[in-house]
């Protein structure tokens, strides 16, 4: 569904990413992880367009997007969530999903109504669809990006640490919603320093370090490697 | 059928619809008790009035400050000119032909300008504005950089004055007023209605979204570059159609008065700050404001610039929502309301 052929991206002197290849076939649900500035969220904004690629090659479904501006990648079903919570401050929730469903799927915003009030029952923020989304509180925020991403109705859901700063409550309550997404085939890459919460839900994972890819496979394997374990648990081994 | 809809009206709003209703049936029939001062006045108020509406709708709904909207208003005015004087068109009909000059050259202005950004973006359209002045007052037909006047005959014969002096029983000059007056009038109301019209329809709230977070907006599939260029087609328009209305009102143009920054950019957005930034009400307030002030102090010359200047900064500084913003936020009440409140029917979840 997803493939990357050699993407490389530099700023100036710093390569943020250095010939990175992977493919994510469709319903997967791929982790990534990597110390900071590893280059995770260089790796989304190379996904949806939001930086342009030095060299490499994009594929979404069998066709070549690695040109192909944001908001086609949007309508062609890829839907992201930003690391750092960016919601229509001055919108309200419902309007921040309703703009999201009707320009990310190309419909009228009565078309929309009824699945943006399913969106806001799947996230639990049905209470919540009328505060404008500069007041809310920072689980509401995650949630609200997660609801955004899900309204634009995507095929792959690019999460970039979704469950950061949450308490552990508050995780496996989102880590649930994530599930049940997933379950409706919806396939996934998930960049996320909570380990656990990523590997209860990923089948794979993929450890980026300096650019490069330093690892693919199995959760249980690619903790076990010793390169992993140095690089990015910092441990001695 | 739905499990919810939406619902943008609240009380204060459908009480403003029956007051604005009203307003405008008085200001139609007001010609027959007003007298012609008041009419110039209220001209006046109207015209700045969709001025300031086009211009907040780029700046303070687009994100697009734009320095040069005086480009617009020259070119309308200067359209409305060329094409009474050498076209022999009726006046009424040029102000038409203004609105279509100005979104004409707004293309390739737009070509210009959106390589530009913020600060960029305002000077450059300054700029634009400018060239556009120094480039009209070549124009030898239209009286070069002395300016010209509309020929009398074309003023005279222009169409309904005639009527409306017949029926009013005053002379053809007092009958250009009230033609201009009611223009002015149909003018306002209709800038004011198209705008909030756009606000509430899908590119609408495209334009909030991108106003907001141009790069979220983008990630969910919104073209921030097409929306901010439809509002700025949309204002070359409308105050293309402003400037010829003025000048035709005026009667007398030079390339100076036309392109007139003063007059044209930096009043506006006085009265947008004051009124209020990114809300329709807002320019209504500030444009209200603007007039008293004008009104008490203009024959003080540089005194009254100072004072506008001290009251701009006091009101960025105290209520940078503006007057109309302090209000809104004591009371909650919005006369043009834009959100879509999501209205679930049985029990909330």
């Amino acid at each position: 569904m997803l493939k990357l052929v050699k993407m490389c991206k530099s700023f100036g002197a710093v390569c943020v990413a250095d010939e990175i290849s992977f493919e994510v076939s469709k319903g997967q649900a791929l982790g990534v992880i990597g110390p900071n500035g590893a280059g995770k969220s260089t790796l989304f904004n190379l996904i949806t367009g939001n930086l342009p690629p030095d060299r490499g090659y994009i594929g979404f479904e069998e066709q070549d997007i690695t040109r192909l501006p944001p908001m086609k990648r949007v309508r062609m079903g890829i839907g992201r969530s930003f690391q750092i919570p960016q919601p229509f401050h001055r919108m309200t929730v419902f309007e921040n999903l309703m703009v999201a469903a009707a320009f990310g799927r190309g419909l009228s915003e009565a078309e929309v109504i009824d699945d943006c009030v399913s969106i806001l029952e799947q996230t639990e923020m049905v209470p919540r669809a009328n505060v404008l989304a500069g007041q809310l509180s920072l689980l509401e925020r995650k949630r609200l990006e997660l609801a955004r991403a899900l309204a634009t109705e995507p095929k792959l859901l690019l999460l970039d640490e979704i469950a950061g700063g949450l308490t552990e409550g508050e995780c496996q309550k989102l880590i649930a919603t994530i599930r049940g997404i997933h379950r409706t085939g919806v396939t996934i890459v998930w960049i996320e320093h909570v380990l656990h919460a990523l590997t209860s839900v990923v089948d794979r994972l993929l450890v980026l370090d300096f650019g490069r890819v330093i690892g693919i496979g199995d959760p249980m394997s690619i903790m076990a490697s010793k390169e992993v374990k140095e690089i990015y648990l910092g441990i001695d081994v | 059928m739905g499990v919810g809809h939406i619902k943008v009206g609240t009380a204060s709003s459908r009480f403003a619809a029956w007051i604005a209703s009203g307003f405008i049936l008085v200001a139609i029939f007001l010609p027959f008790v007003a007298g012609r001062s008041l009419l110039q006045d209220l001209f006046f108020i109207f015209s700045m009035l969709v001025l300031t509406q086009w211009w907040n709708l780029l700046a303070g709904y687009g994100g697009l400050v734009s320095v040069g909207q005086q480009a617009f208003v020259g070119i309308g005015a200067y359209a409305m000119f060329g094409s009474v004087i050498l076209g022999n068109v009726d006046p009424v009909v040029s102000i038409l032909i203004a609105g279509f000059a100005a979104f004409v050259l707004s293309v390739p202005t737009a070509f210009l300008a959106f390589r530009l950004h913020g600060a960029y973006f305002a000077i450059g359209t300054w700029v634009i504005a400018e060239v556009m002045r120094l480039g009209v007052a070549q124009w030898k037909a239209v009286g070069g950089g002395t300016g010209t006047s509309l020929p009398r005959s074309a003023t005279r014969d222009m169409w309904f004055v005639d009527g409306i002096s017949v029926l009013f029983d005053v002379k053809t000059s007092a009958a250009r007023d009230i033609l201009a007056y009611w223009l002015s009038l149909f003018l306002m109301v209709t800038t004011i209605a198209v705008i909030y019209w756009f606000l509430r329809t899908r590119r609408g709230l495209a334009l909030f979204a991108v106003r907001d977070n141009s790069q979220a907006a983008q990630s969910v599939g919104i073209n921030d570059f097409i929306s901010k260029l439809i509002v700025y087609f949309m204002a070359a328009f409308g105050t293309g159609l402003a400037g010829g209305l003025i000048y035709l009102q005026k009667a007398r143009i030079s390339p100076d008065s036309a392109f007139s920054v003063l007059d044209w950019t930096a009043y506006v957005i006085f009265i947008v700050v004051i009124g209020g930034i990114g809300t329709l009400e807002g320019p209504i307030v500030g444009v209200l404001v603007f007039f008293l002030l004008q009104s008490l102090l203009s024959d003080f010359g540089s005194w009254y610039l100072m004072t506008l200047g001290v009251i701009g900064i006091a009101v960025m500084l105290f209520a940078p929502k503006g007057l109309w913003g302090l209000f809104t936020e004591r009371t909650g009440m919005e006369l043009f309301p834009t959100r879509r409140q999501l209205v679930i029917p049985e029990k909330e979840t």
